[in-house]
């Protein structure tokens, strides 16, 4: 029997490449890291039943040729077409026929003083929280930072019981208004754009607005914010904080991927450079749900020797792609967060290290050596974008284990010998 | 009929809805800090995905678990770090 | 342009960087050549362990020697060195390592070698290191004044020391007239010293690949140094790829796992076939290691000769210098190398003889 099409990652563009594949008659393997499937956006909500289109996607996944993988990491790719995936409790290999990369995007945090105390969180961070039972009803949140996700975020918050005191976009107005303009050539969104933002009517969205300090003893108590010249503090229990997304890019390094301006490079198939390899969703460039879905279904259809089905999709894609395009602009990161971290400020979390020691350096290599930022755990996930925004700085380097593994792991299942 | 999940964090008994992740419980046992950083200080979840390592904690026995990625289990012992 | 110096030292690892600190407290004006990160070879890729070992009289000798400048230079060094005098075991699990134990206790007592040495016998390594749980535990050779530390942070510590000029550029030619630049621009200096590692040229060195993993903070599991008595067998082997149980601690509890050694692969590339065995060699004497979570994994290349000792001294050319060819002791000899060295150039009486090191001494190829 020849190896299934393995997809990594089960949000919306796995979700898609998954389904499509498997109902073009491929045997399908889908992983993901999480305990349920959805990625970020159709994160499982404790509360609720999946609705509408997460719900139709992670029906279509449920199909029986789909073999779901949950609460599984892959760490290496010990071999060609294998991967070495870890879970809860053990570890296995995975041979593949097709490999589609959905490892999806994760949010860019930028550092500033007081962002390490508890309750200081990502947007999304808060967000996947509270839908895995985190209590936030009767706490006060602001929610700051950059992106539309800063609304949907705002959004579930209030409608489940907390008190959002106000959006702090740091994007200006005027950046804002150019992409819902911009939305008039995509009118269903720009419907769920403002619909989003009517329901949020009551909650003061401000924009070029960014936090610049973060206050409590032991946990967070207040934040402090500006806009323009004025500056005020702002109680909160909670700092939902996150300035765009960034693309998951370890494992397609690690297996050698070309990438291009914004993430993977991918063909028309979305097909990556090495052979028998497919990138979907945010992960090749971030750009949203419906690009996700498009990237997806191309993907999952290409791998599994559909390509006339994939072209059909061709044109949603391509519209697609313009909103994210535009999104893109609208959203882009000011030159005064770059000012926001102090010299005592910390950006590697993992190790400690404040801003003015990493920036006495001239790269990330010399600064990871001599200071160990980027040397924990998170293998530089939070400090390397913060880094590459504050420091124009090049920080991509991949080894396995591309997540931290079980030393079981990495010492493989099967009997070693010394090769001759 | 959603029912509780019951297990402890650092010896106190909790009750979650089932499905809460372990950083759920540790949240309703009203502590702030779920370990302590190199130099000492509190810290909690970041993320909420994954990639951070900020909301480790101690799972039955064993340390260093990303608490916002796993579900909680009826009697599962959580400790945290200080 | 118009500087002269009397000392040019290609490569800015820990070897260079202590030859750079030697020269300039002796009176020198030194120059360093290093394109890349200070400490950015092997002196970054290995694990820092200040270790006596004996494979041959010139390597107890050096190793000897270079220790004890270490622990005269403890007490100056900054926090971000890490130095921690953990001491090593060399853990025995038959009669006949254990019978290496005893020589090499016989070997360090002698008053001419005066290495502090003590042999535990099993029940004492169970209680000093509970995790070690290899079948067969015979004992130990415990090495109180063994260390570890951070070497690239002492590198920077050592180079800051010499108040140096560092040169960010690839050296593309060293002779006895100096150093030339990639760019074509000569660095002339009244003596040249070839400090490049595993990327020496023009000398018996060859690369020797290595992998390490760091594993996650679990303070106290280990305190010594662990190294299995089969780690000499695996150094002395000059041919074939092996592996060797080592382990050892950071200050921050997270646990530095290793060792392998292959010659010919001149990759980078993490090779999963020596990871895995290598991680079972650990596995069989420390089992309660495979739950523990790992970090990162990573290579280096260990500068390696014929006949396992570095190269110190003069070339053909004597105004060509080689400081190189440390295998696994770089960090450990680095400071001894850097006196045998300026030793020679100010005609210095060496505190140990040199002739073993020479780069123009006898040598199987």
């Amino acid at each position: 029997m020849a190896d299934p099409i393995v997809v990594v990652g089960a949000g919306p563009a796995g979700l898609a490449a998954a389904a499509r594949a498997a109902q073009s008659g491929a045997r399908v393997v889908l992983l993901d890291d999480n305990p349920n499937p959805g990625g970020q956006i159709w994160r499982a909500d404790s509360s609720k039943a999946p609705v509408g289109e997460a719900a139709r996607w992670l029906q279509a996944a449920g199909n029986s040729a789909i073999e779901r993988v949950n609460g599984a990491r892959v760490v290496a790719a010990p071999a060609p077409s294998t991967l070495e995936i870890e879970t809860f409790d053990g570890a296995r290999e995975i041979r593949y026929s097709k490999l589609v990369l959905a490892t999806g995007a994760r949010e860019r945090f930028l550092p500033f003083p007081g962002w390490t105390l508890p309750n200081v969180m990502g947007a999304g961070g808060l967000q996947a929280l509270a839908k895995s039972g985190f209590p936030i009803a009767g706490k006060s949140v602001v929610v700051a930072g950059s992106g539309p996700l800063l609304l949907a975020v705002a959004q579930y918050l209030d409608t489940h019981g907390a008190r959002v005191r106000l959006i702090a976009e740091q994007a200006e107005q005027s950046s804002i208004t150019r992409f819902g303009l911009g939305l008039v050539r995509h009118p269903g969104k720009l419907i769920q754009a403002m619909g989003l933002r009517a329901s949020l009517r009551p909650i003061p969205y401000m924009t070029g607005c960014w936090p610049t300090a973060a206050h409590g003893s032991g946990k967070l108590e207040r934040v402090s914010l500006r806009r323009g010249a004025k500056t005020w503090d702002e109680p909160c229990d909670f700092l939902a904080c996150g300035f765009g997304l960034v693309p998951n890019l370890e494992l397609p390094l690690l297996l050698r991927c070309d990438l291009g301006e914004t993430g993977v490079a991918v063909d028309e198939m979305q097909q990556a450079s090495v052979t028998g390899v497919y990138a979907a969703g945010e992960v090749t460039g971030i750009g949203g749900l419906d690009l996700s879905l498009a990237e997806g279904e191309i993907a999952g259809y290409a791998a599994a020797g559909q390509p006339d089905r994939a072209r059909a999709l061709f044109s949603a894609r391509a519209s697609a792609r313009r909103f994210a395009a535009a999104l893109e602009n609208a959203f882009a990161l000011r030159e005064e967060l770059k000012a926001l971290p102090w010299d005592e400020t910390l950006v590697c979390r993992c190790e400690d290290v404040a801003f003015g020691r990493i920036r006495k350096f001239s790269g990330w290599r010399e600064a990871k050596l001599q200071t160990r930022c980027g040397m924990g755990p998170c293998q530089g996930r939070v400090c390397g974008p913060a880094l590459e925004f504050l420091l124009d700085w090049r920080t991509e380097s991949v080894r396995p284990p591309v997540y931290p593994a079980r030393i079981a792991t990495l010492a493989g299942t099967s009997e070693p010998q010394p090769r001759s | 009929m959603p029912r509780d999940v019951t297990l402890t964090v650092n010896g106190a008994r909790v009750s979650v809805p089932e499905g809460a992740m372990v950083s759920t419980a540790v949240a309703m046992a009203g502590l702030m800090g779920f370990r302590k950083s190199v130099t000492g200080e509190p810290r909690a979840p970041l993320c909420g995905m994954g990639i951070c390592f900020e909301c480790r904690v101690t799972v039955n026995g064993r340390a260093h678990v990303r608490s916002c990625q796993v579900v909680c289990s009826d009697g599962m012992e959580v400790r945290t770090d200080g | 342009m118009g500087d002269s110096f009397d000392v040019a030292i290609a490569g800015a690892g820990i070897v260079g960087a202590a030859c750079a600190a030697e020269c300039a407290a002796s009176g020198l004006k030194v120059v360093v050549v290093e394109p890349g990160p200070i400490g950015g070879g092997a002196t970054a890729a290995g694990m820092g362990h200040i270790a006596v070992m004996d494979d041959s009289p010139a390597q107890l000798a050096l190793t000897t020697y270079s220790q004890r400048l270490w622990m005269e230079l403890a007490p100056q060094l900054p926090a971000d060195v890490e130095y921690l005098p953990c001491g090593s075991l060399w853990v025995a699990t038959d009669a006949q390592e254990m019978a290496e134990v005893l020589r090499k206790k016989a070997l360090y007592d002698q008053p001419g070698v005066g290495v502090r040495a003590e042999v535990l016998d099993a029940n004492a390594v169970k209680e000093a290191e509970p995790n070690l749980q290899p079948p067969n535990l015979a004992g130990a050779l415990r090495l109180a004044d063994d260390a570890v530390l951070y070497p690239p942070c002492a590198a920077r510590y050592l180079l800051e020391q010499s108040k140096a000029k560092v040169v960010r550029e690839t050296a593309a030619e060293l002779s006895g007239r100096g150093i030339r630049l990639e760019s074509g621009r000569w660095i002339e200096a009244g003596v040249t010293v070839n400090a490049t590692g595993a990327w020496a040229i023009n000398c018996p060195v060859r690369k020797r690949k290595g992998h390490l993993v760091i594993t996650d903070r679990y303070p106290g599991y280990v305190r010594h140094v662990l190294i299995e008595l089969g780690y000499l067998k695996s150094a002395h082997s000059i041919a074939t790829d092996s592996v060797a149980f080592n382990v050892q601690p950071r200050r921050t509890g997270q646990l530095l796992i290793g060792s392998s050694r292959q010659y010919g692969a001149e990759d980078t590339v993490i090779d999963t076939h020596m990871l895995h065995w290598m991680m079972q060699r650990v596995l069989e004497y420390m089992p309660g290691l495979a739950s523990l979570t790992a970090i990162r994994c990573w290579t280096g290349f260990r500068a390696a000769t014929p006949d396992k000792l570095p190269l110190i001294g003069p070339t053909e050319d004597p105004r060509l210098y080689l400081a190189t060819g440390h295998e696994g002791l770089g960090i450990t000899t680095s400071l001894a190398t850097a006196k045998l060295l300026v030793d020679q150039l100010l005609r210095r009486t060496p505190a140990i003889p040199l002739e073993p090191y020479l780069p123009c001494r006898e040598m199987s190829h």
